[in-house]
């Protein structure tokens, strides 16, 4: 009995399934794995707040000028070394295969330009006959892009690396259950001290 | 984007605070106190930046 107590925060533990499964399934989906331990209300809450989230900065970070999900690319080329992509990686399957499949379709990407790289050219200045026209979204520079979505690309692409940041919580969670809370830790010391003592 | 762009922390708020909680309670409605104590302990931080930096600019115009 004073053993299981000591395992317990000041809720009751959670009975974690295989760690590993889910883990990986909490990576590629968020709360999938939760779904997975039967802990439903919580892999509810990290669908709507984590998925939510990073939908929401996709739809940020695209429109149907520029392309959709541009906030969210692949790239580590001279000059476009895309490093918020190591944090939106936290989710895993809406990132990763899309993103490495446009990089290795790069020239020619699908879906017009859907998590695609931007085009590595400056905005073409030079046109005589007026204003320049924006390119089709499969060639749209990063340039382009920051033009036609003046701050909204910038805060898709806050919104989808806080998305995959707070996923790696939810990864945790489901590998290792809830960290207890600083005050339950606390108290959880100071009644193993009193057994000591008693002891 | 103007001083309506302040609304987008809203979403972010309210995300990050409900998965931090989660992440350390297992009962629903531990998660939400603790959701909403975390929520105010950012709204206050970002208060204290904001107003650390007016001062600043205030000193600086």
């Amino acid at each position: 009995m004073a053993e299981s107590n000591e395992v317990q925060s000041n809720d009751q533990s959670p009975r974690l399934k295989d760690p590993l499964i889910a883990g990986v399934l909490a990576w590629l989906i968020p709360g999938l794995g939760h779904f997975y331990q039967g802990r439903n209300a919580k892999g509810a809450l990290f669908v709507i707040c984590i998925l939510g989230t990073f939908l929401y900065g996709l739809y940020l970070g695209g429109s149907r000028e520029v392309g959709w999900g541009r906030a969210v690319y692949f790239s580590f080329r001279t000059g476009d070394w895309r490093l918020p992509w190591l944090c939106q990686i936290g989710i895993g399957l809406p990132t990763v295969p899309m993103t490495l499949l446009q990089w290795k379709l790069q020239d020619q990407p699908i879906l017009n330009g859907f998590m695609a790289p931007p085009a590595l050219r400056l905005p073409d200045m030079t046109d005589i006959n007026g204003p320049p026209q924006p390119p089709p979204p499969t060639q749209m520079s990063l340039a382009w892009i920051n033009r036609l979505l003046p701050h909204y690309f910038e805060m898709g692409t806050v919104y989808t690396m806080i998305a995959g940041l707070l996923n790696i919580l939810a990864v945790y969670d489901a590998c290792c259950g809830p960290v207890p809370a600083e005050s339950a830790k606390n108290d959880d010391e100071k009644s193993r001290g009193k057994r000591k003592e008693k002891s | 984007m103007s001083s309506s762009s302040f609304w987008f922390a809203v979403p972010l708020i309210v995300s990050v605070s409900l998965v931090y909680a989660a992440t350390r309670h297992e009962e629903v409605g531990a998660i939400l106190s603790h959701a909403f104590r975390v929520a105010v302990w950012i709204v206050g931080f970002m208060l204290l930046v904001f107003g650390i930096l007016y001062l600043i600019s205030m000193q600086v115009s």
